[in-house]
């Protein structure tokens, strides 16, 4: 058996197993590449978009809620925070934070400006309408 | 140790065990968070704490990694290291850079932060784990480049084991997997698909390759097999963690905005995940079954034969619960994922790191082993370590449940605040676990300051006795 099964064989498998895959995934990524602005509706990623997402992403959002499920499990999903509250709500809430009530999670006070807090929420809009196979399961997230 | 060089991994292991002490602490306070939220708020807010702990995570392990290869690859390529002094400056350098970007973390407002390192320039902050700023993470890339230069110098002037190879192969895979931490494109899908190149290509890729050539490294030593068994062992497993974890890749992709596809090469190919974990359990008792020596260090011995024991739980089967699409639909992005990412990592990382620890510690130490009073100590540690992050992992498994059948599944589904409520028996229990786990770790470290080494006479006179 050990002769018939060499390390120079097994380490052939390796390579040959680890060029072939990585060369499917590449060029499976390609693809995922050329769908991925239709199914995210990139077209309608405005200026107020990208402000939002830069601000969302340069305060550590995800240190404390998911975006479509990535991020830490401390504060809700945010990627369909926009259907489940709609835009009042979210700028109202994120001025009154954070909310002191003993023992309760505490979110900060992240001092934005009116404009702002549209561009995070136009952001948030954004993010609601992304095809993502139907998840979450219901509107909680 | 066989060449004076490799003594230059001394303080990258005792600075990877101080940082790993900072994790555990920064992990307490962080569970504590999840059960009195105003717990040090504001002036320590829950992400701050998590990115802490995350981050002095990767950075001690990182710490061991190139501790580890400082050690191996001059053994393997019987040469000296081609620059020790090169090795030491970069420890410092790293340990200075990791320690600031803590402090910042902890005294700098994060959009300060953001906002001071030229984030608005280049952004590559605010993703998971790589939270860091964008001068700590040049000074990654800077101290992989050393590292890489140092490592392959010395594998080129010497002889080159197929372990060697695996080993250095896979710490310019490590480094290489790091770049797209600077490509953080604004469509968020595309973000997310990148994102994982660095995080599933280190952990569920080439992170395995570098824990198979340490633990193929430890079992050679240790168990004196032909070296062309083990190593034949090793490129099948190899070759079974990229084959499975190229594709696997997918079962990130199911939710995220990626197209459908996704959902069966995902679930197919990362069903074969936990594949090499079982061939290295296999691999690992083969071995110590096939032993022509025995190794008087009896703790390294079992901290390599846990690792892929706990790698398994951990890795193969917590993964293998939440990676069919049908199941994550219902479990991604619960406390399920947190589960498997405690144990993962511990399992596979964690305790591969502290092996190799355990291994080359006495040695570099001047002594093969330990005394049998400092392995008990060290045995001591493991049990409570590994009994206490089963429990941490069970207590966040039953948070997930608890998640998966109020909000996700049930028909009036409730609010994610309302469902943590719910939940807070199993945050108490991950937090007692959690205080179990540092206690494991004080009792581990208790080890290293007892003195002397393992005396074979008196050892033996008190077998004898018994």
């Amino acid at each position: 058996m050990q002769q018939v099964f060499t390390k120079a064989m097994a380490r052939n498998i390796f390579l040959g197993g680890a060029v072939f895959f990585l060369a499917i995934y590449l060029a499976l990524s390609y693809d995922t590449w050329q769908r991925i602005p239709e199914r995210d509706h990139a077209d309608k990623m405005t200026s107020a978009v990208l402000r939002g997402k830069y601000l969302l992403d340069s305060n550590d959002c995800i240190g404390c809620h998911t975006v479509n499920g990535e991020g830490a499990y401390f504060a809700p999903e945010l990627a369909n925070v926009y259907k489940r509250r709609g835009p009042v709500f979210i700028k109202a809430w994120i001025e009154a934070q954070p909310t002191g009530v003993p023992g309760r999670r505490q979110m900060p006070n992240f001092h934005f400006t009116q404009n702002q807090l549209d561009d995070l929420v136009a952001y948030l809009q954004w993010l609601s309408n992304i095809d993502t196979n139907n998840w979450p399961p219901n509107i909680q997230g | 140790m066989k060449y004076q060089s490799q003594k230059v991994a001394k303080p990258y292991f005792i600075a990877a065990l101080a940082l790993f002490v900072g994790q555990i602490v920064f992990g307490l306070i962080a569970g504590l968070q999840y059960l009195h939220g105003t717990f040090l708020f504001p002036e320590l807010p829950f992400d701050v704490t998590r990115m802490s702990h995350t981050n002095l995570l990767i950075v001690w392990l990182l710490m061991t990694f190139m501790g580890a290869a400082y050690f191996i690859v001059p053994e393997e390529a019987q040469t000296e290291l081609y620059s020790p002094r090169l090795a030491l400056v970069t420890f410092w350098v790293f340990l200075i850079a990791a320690a600031l970007t803590i402090v910042a973390y902890l005294f700098v407002d994060y959009a300060h932060l953001a906002a001071i390192t030229g984030n608005a320039i280049l952004p590559t902050m605010g993703r998971g784990y790589l939270e860091q700023p964008l001068p700590t993470k040049i000074g990654i890339v800077l101290v992989a480049l050393s590292l890489l230069f140092n490592v392959t110098m010395t594998l080129i002037k010497g002889r080159k084991t197929s372990i060697n190879l695996i080993l250095v192969g896979s710490l310019w895979g490590l480094a290489l997997l790091f770049l797209p931490a600077f490509y953080f494109p604004h469509d968020t899908v595309k973000a997310s698909y990148a994102w994982w190149w660095v995080v599933h290509g280190w952990v569920e890729g080439d992170w395995e390759l570098i824990l198979g050539a340490l633990l193929g490294f430890i079992l050679i030593k240790m168990t004196g097999v032909d070296r062309e068994i083990v190593e034949k062992w090793l490129y099948i497993i190899v070759a079974m963690t990229l084959i499975s974890g190229l594709i696997g890749i997918g079962h990130h992709y199911y939710y995220t905005g990626a197209p459908s596809y996704w959902i069966w090469l995902g679930s197919i190919f990362s069903a074969l995940e936990p594949i090499p974990f079982i061939l290295l359990i296999a691999f690992s008792f083969k071995m110590l079954l096939q032993r022509r020596r025995e190794h008087p260090n009896k703790a390294a011995m079992l901290w390599a034969l846990g690792t892929p024991i706990m790698a398994f739980l951990g890795a193969g089967l917590w993964g293998f619960m939440i990676t069919l699409a049908p199941a994550q639909y219902y479990m991604h992005g619960t406390n399920f994922t947190a589960a498997h990412g405690h144990l993962a990592f511990f399992g596979a990382y964690a305790m591969i790191s502290l092996a190799i620890i355990s291994y080359a510690m006495p040695l570099l130490r001047g002594r093969t082993a330990n005394s049998a009073a400092a392995q008990r100590w060290e045995i001591a540690g493991f049990w409570i370590m590994v009994l206490s992050m089963l429990g941490i992992a069970l207590a966040l498994t039953g948070a997930g449940i608890v998640t998966v059948i109020l909000q996700r599944a049930a028909d009036d589904p409730m609010p994610f605040m309302q469902v943590q409520d719910k939940a807070r028996v199993f945050f108490w229990v991950r937090e007692f676990a959690g205080v179990g786990f540092f206690i494991g770790l004080l009792v581990y470290l208790r080890s290293f300051f007892i003195a002397g080494e393992y005396e074979y006479a008196s050892e033996m006179k008190q077998a004898l006795a018994a």
